[in-house]
């Protein structure tokens, strides 16, 4: 049975994980999440992202968020990743599949996955 | 699109644009009809926009010159026998301004697309914008029974844990499936 009692205890656990709270954000994913977006399936992709991100142990550092129309919108679901010191990735026609890939390959890995990119398209 | 609970995500969307602090989904379900009532306390639209606002070419952003979201929403609401309504108060001119969004639509139509996620949508919300300094109140009413969830109930209990963390989002999650499920 859940209850908002819970939650005490998450901000109890997270007291002692600074690290969430002060996130240094060196990489920032964010998805269109406008109509078109939302039209074209960007939820799943971005429940796709939060997990593998929150699974890679990821959280700190990395930040997934939401953004309007980027003005592209027969290119949607899209997410652009921004990673400090490097140029932005736009990847267009996101699925939640290639989704993950990309955290494994890009985020993780640190190699952009070119075949989704724009640049490519 | 293909599920009510995306065109929700859509509207709840434009009301945190429109700087909303407090935004209220509230659904009532029956046998015969879904209705859902979309409110927000944002900047509002002069009486002008409003009377243009479902007219698809008419929209703020500036990327392209058509916005689809509250015309589509309109028509699906229409096509099953429903309805539609939105109203509006500018802050230029009201201290009480803000935004309602209001769609029925009526279950039996053979157009009638199905609620979906709704649990998905309040997650993408709160994660997307639980930094913000806006609060969620989400109710859904089906008959007798009702499920509920208020942002603002959880950040007195949060402490300063952000909202959006992945943690709060699985409990989210969990809390909703839950009441849906009783």
């Amino acid at each position: 049975m859940k209850t908002l009692e819970e939650l005490a205890a998450i901000r109890d656990r997270m007291k002692n994980k600074v690290a969430i709270r002060e996130g240094t954000n060196e990489t920032r994913i964010v998805v269109g999440m406008a109509t078109c977006g939302i039209a074209a399936g960007a939820r799943p992709v971005l429940n796709a992202l939060v997990e593998e991100v929150d699974k890679a142990g990821l959280t700190g550092t990395v930040s997934v968020s939401q953004t309007g129309c980027i003005g592209m919108c027969r290119l949607e679901p899209i997410v652009e990743v921004v990673r400090s010191g490097e140029e932005k990735v736009t990847y267009i026609k996101m699925t939640p599949e290639k989704a993950r890939e990309v955290v494994e390959k890009h985020i993780k890995g640190g190699k952009p996955v070119v075949e989704y990119t724009i640049g490519n398209n | 699109m293909k599920e009510i609970s995306l065109n929700i995500l859509d509207i709840a969307e434009n009301s945190v644009k429109a700087g909303a602090t407090t935004v209220g989904i509230e659904i009532n379900e029956t046998d015969e009809a879904l209705e859902f009532t979309v409110t927000d306390d944002g900047r509002g639209m002069t009486a002008d926009f409003l009377a243009r606002v479902t007219d698809p070419f008419t929209t703020t952003r500036k990327t392209r010159s058509v916005g689809l979201g509250l015309p589509l929403l309109k028509m699906e609401a229409e096509m099953t026998g429903g309805k539609f309504m939105i109203a509006s108060r500018s802050e230029t001119e009201y201290s009480d301004h803000g935004t309602t969004v209001c769609a029925k639509f009526i279950k039996s139509s053979i157009d009638y697309i199905p609620l979906g996620d709704i649990v998905g949508t309040v997650c993408t919300l709160i994660q997307g914008h639980g930094d913000e300094s806006v609060d969620f109140c989400f109710v859904h009413k089906i008959g007798e029974k009702e499920v509920s969830l208020s942002t603002s109930e959880m950040r007195e209990m949060l402490g300063d844990v952000p909202l959006s963390s992945p943690e709060v989002i699985s409990w989210v999650k969990e809390y909703l499936d839950e009441g849906y499920a009783e």
